[in-house]
């Protein structure tokens, strides 16, 4: 790693703090035009006048927005996350609860489907044209075609209620044996996996493909080496950049955009988390979800990058 | 719902309804006199509402038998959110009622007829039906071994008066003038105005008692039959067995993990994988599926809940009586039951008291559908070539159905009506009782005088359709105060006439709650408060596995 890269770094670091600043004033213009706020969401269909007001000034809901996200700002900046205005508990205290559970959901789908989508790519690349490749391609196209409702509820049609093989709810909770961990993670994992591996391998395969068309891979093939060797040694570590770029993008996707599992598995993650404080108009509450989903965002392109820069000698030595 | 009856798993919901309503009618006119003990007692001057303690679990132990102890549960309400809680004054979701019902106790407690059963009240007293006199057990303490006072009684029931406190009973809780402890054991309410059906108020969810000067509802310190092993709002409550709980032998479950799946048919099928042992809110459409399965059993309980169509009586066209009885002559009330809620339902007549409840009124004839008449009552008012947009919504059950089921009646009477399918997000703040034609969705409530107050009284805030009555104002009051329960019941039904005949209201049907259930799990009724034996299952079942 030279002066160059950690000037990247550093300039992306800047870049981010930046974007998250935007960010946060975007997301709270939109959470106040939202109809109704958060006294009268509390109090519901029923309220009176007279408690919707006590309750705005309690929450502070009578000062102008540009106050109230100013004071929000404020008190960030000096690591508090502010109180949720629904249950009256720390912002961080709540996040603290869903966070490894989304990570841990996370990570397992990553397992399991980066190395899937990585040989499903490489394969369909090396067969372009032939039949595995048609297959893998409808079959991928499929994949992302299916909503993952269906195929969640689907899965637990088969594999809960006829088979009874695997649990249809998942608690992170209540794991204590690794055969457990399976049955509680199998399907939400399945269902995940369905969505992102259909993505990422189609991205590999480009990638791969677009390599193979190279001239240095047909100097290679002239020269006789197998087409093996060929993917492995010579377009793989050309095709590294876009291919972190793709699995970025889909992980980034795990960790907010799973709110359909999480419904469906009942598991609690942080999607669902936002979900419940966009519902309640619970401004520090969005803000802290948004705030996690953007920066896991920026900081899985910028590790995507840090890869391409990393495995082309090019730009590492540049 | 032919198929359904031919299931042997299936509690019908007609055969529920007919026990329902002759144990109701014949235990309202020939108990009610006794139980809320308000005629001859009032006159006396002196007199206790309810007997020796002692025959406190007669009813419901000779009807059920004995229970077995032991055994862990899991249970899945409909919602949950961060907003969950267990400040028994914000309860907002059947959510939220089922866990109070487990951490908490009432100073008087519905038995599955509705009529109030004392339960922290030893005895209640009254003058007038004006002063009431509480006397409380002085056998009960709270989970954190405090015993039960008047003070804790005091401070639960006034703190609904403080808007901070986000109560939603507030408005409610207005009659209550003066809460004062009168004795160690022994509570004083005063209200503004009599109001015979105190005890039957003090048994709702939001009224239970916790202990004097709580700040941190978290810990849902209660005398109720359970306490608090872990609450995360939005995830989960575990439940523990209160081992020194004031009623002996209760409760029979060691543990019960309550959850909530907002999908239905996740729910569904959660119930029918074996993960969960008991849940709420079935859709009709998926009854089949759990009568199908031997272990599991359908619950159908009639109740009190309505989705109404909302014809406002301050602006046109429901200024015009004549559209209005012509909306309530469109309304096909055997096909909203059979087509939208598969029967699972029971036909309603255009007024909030359901049949079977405390109070119906059998003699008032039902409004039928009758277009030609609708068409008729339509050109009479000169509206018979009107379009008018007609407001729906998923927050309001079933109400997009019935929407669309009423714009095809309507189109037989010459009426246009455009359908608007509003998201159920900000429905009630922005949309309910805000348009011409619209949609409204109302929970059953403990009595026919809080429903009619709340929802049809000329100045409530909740007046739906903005109806003026005042014979039915004076009437209201009348019977708050009437002691007689023949001459009340007499009041009641002349209120339900008025409401039926002028309001700007059309209750199709009352919509019945649907339960399924883990065969394992005994003891398990039904009450018209709502689902989950009207949130209060959680003392009475027992699993039997």
């Amino acid at each position: 790693m030279n002066s160059n890269t950690l000037w990247l770094i550093g300039r992306r670091l800047g870049a981010g703090v930046v974007t998250l600043l935007i960010v946060s004033m975007v997301v709270f213009a939109i959470t106040a035009v939202l109809p109704g706020d958060a006294a009268q969401q509390s109090l519901g269909q029923f309220a009176t006048p007279e408690q919707v007001a006590a309750l705005r000034l309690k929450l502070g809901l009578d000062q102008p927005g540009v106050l109230r996200y100013l004071h929000w700002l404020m008190s960030l900046l000096t690591g508090d996350m502010g109180v949720s205005v629904s249950n009256a508990m720390p912002v961080g205290e709540l996040m603290a609860g869903r966070v490894p559970n989304t990570l841990m959901l996370a990570g397992a789908t990553a397992l399991v489907s980066v190395p899937v989508a990585l040989v499903l790519g490489i394969g369909s690349a090396m067969g372009r044209g032939g039949r595995i490749d048609s297959c893998l391609s409808f079959v991928t196209l499929a994949m992302v075609a299916v909503p993952e409702f269906l195929v969640a509820t689907l899965a637990v049609l088969i594999f809960a209620v006829n088979l009874g093989w695997l649990s249809a709810l998942s608690y992170a909770s209540d794991i204590s044996s690794p055969l457990q961990f399976l049955r509680t993670y199998a399907l939400p994992v399945m269902t995940l996996c369905c969505v992102i591996v259909a993505q990422m391998a189609r991205m590999t395969r480009a990638a791969v493909i677009d390599q193979l068309d190279s001239p240095y891979v047909e100097m290679a093939r002239l020269k006789g080496v197998s087409p093996i060797r060929i993917v492995l040694r010579h377009a793989l570590p050309n095709a590294i950049g876009p291919i972190a770029n793709a699995i970025a993008l889909s992980l980034s996707y795990l960790l907010g955009g799973v709110v359909i599992v999480e419904t469906i598995f009942n598991y609690p993650g942080i999607a669902s988390l936002m979900v419940d404080a966009v519902t309640n108009r619970d401004m520090a509450l969005v803000q802290a979800c948004t705030m996690l989903f953007c920066a896991a965002y920026l900081g899985l392109v910028l590790l995507a990058d840090l890869c391409a820069i990393l495995s082309n000698p090019r730009l590492r030595n540049q | 719902m032919t198929d359904n009856k031919n299931t042997p798993e299936l509690i019908s919901g007609q055969e529920s309804l007919r026990v329902f309503e002759s144990l109701n009618r014949g235990m309202s006119r020939r108990n009610a006199l006794q139980m809320l003990g308000v005629a001859g007692v009032a006159a006396a001057g002196a007199g206790s509402l309810f007997g020796p303690a002692g025959k406190l679990f007669a009813d419901e132990a000779a009807a059920e038998g004995k229970g077995k102890p032991g055994g862990k549960i899991r249970v899945a309400g409909m919602s949950s959110s961060t907003a969950d809680t267990l400040d028994p004054a914000k309860g907002a979701l059947s959510t939220d009622y089922a866990r109070h019902y487990m951490f908490y106790n009432g100073l008087t407690r519905f038995d599955k007829h509705l009529v109030p059963q004392p339960e922290l009240a030893e005895r209640i007293d009254n003058t007038d039906a004006t002063l009431w006199t509480i006397t409380l057990r002085k056998d009960v303490t709270f989970h954190n071994g405090k015993s039960l006072t008047a003070a804790d009684v005091v401070f639960s029931l006034s703190r609904h008066k403080d808007p901070l406190t986000g109560s939603k009973v507030m408005p409610l809780m207005e009659q209550f003038a003066e809460i004062k402890a009168s004795g160690p054991n022994e509570v004083q309410i005063r209200l503004s105005a009599p109001n015979a059906e105190l005890p039957s108020i003090l048994a709702v969810s939001h009224l239970l008692i916790v202990p004097e000067g709580t700040t941190d509802f978290n810990k849902g310190i209660g005398t109720g039959p359970f306490t608090v092993g872990e609450f995360k709002p939005g995830v989960r409550s575990i439940a523990v067995r209160n081992k020194s709980y004031w009623k002996p032998g209760l409760p029979y479950l060691d543990e019960i993990e309550f959850i909530a799946i907002a999908d239905e048919p996740s729910r569904v099928n959660a119930l029918l994988s074996g993960d969960v042992h008991m849940i709420n809110e079935v859709n009709p459409r998926s009854t089949t599926r759990i009568a199908a399965s031997a272990k599991h059993r359908v619950v159908d309980a009639p109740s009190g809940n309505y989705t109404d169509l909302i014809i406002r009586q301050d602006q046109l066209p429901g200024k015009s009586p004549e559209f209005t009885q012509a909306m309530k002559l469109l309304l096909d009330r055997e096909q909203v039951k059979s087509a939208v809620f598969r029967g699972f339902a029971v036909v309603g007549n255009d007024h909030p008291i359901a049949p079977g409840s405390r109070y119906f009124n059998s003699d008032l004839p039902q409004t039928v559908y009758d277009p030609e008449k609708a068409k008729f009552l339509l050109k009479k008012a000169g509206m018979e070539s009107i379009t008018m947009p007609v407001m729906a919504s998923p927050a309001a059950t079933g109400s997009v159905d019935i929407a669309v089921l009423l714009q095809q009646s309507a189109k037989q009477a010459g009426l246009k009506l455009d359908v608007n399918r509003l998201p159920s997000d900000g429905y009630w703040s922005n949309h309910w009782m805000k348009h011409p034609l619209s949609f409204g969705n109302i929970n059953p409530r403990p009595n026919a005088d809080v429903m009619f107050s709340q929802f049809f009284q000329s100045k409530a805030p909740w007046n739906e359709s903005g109806w003026q009555n005042d014979q039915f104002d004076q009437l209201l009051m009348l019977a708050r105060g009437e002691t007689d329960d023949a001459k009340r019941a007499k009041m009641y039904g002349d209120m339900q006439t008025l409401v039926h005949d002028h309001c700007g209201i059309g209750v199709p049907v009352f919509i019945s709650n649907i339960d399924g259930v883990d065969q394992r799990i005994k003891g398990y009724g039904t009450n018209p408060l709502g689902g989950f034996m009207g949130y209060m299952f959680a003392e009475q079942v027992w699993l039997d596995a």
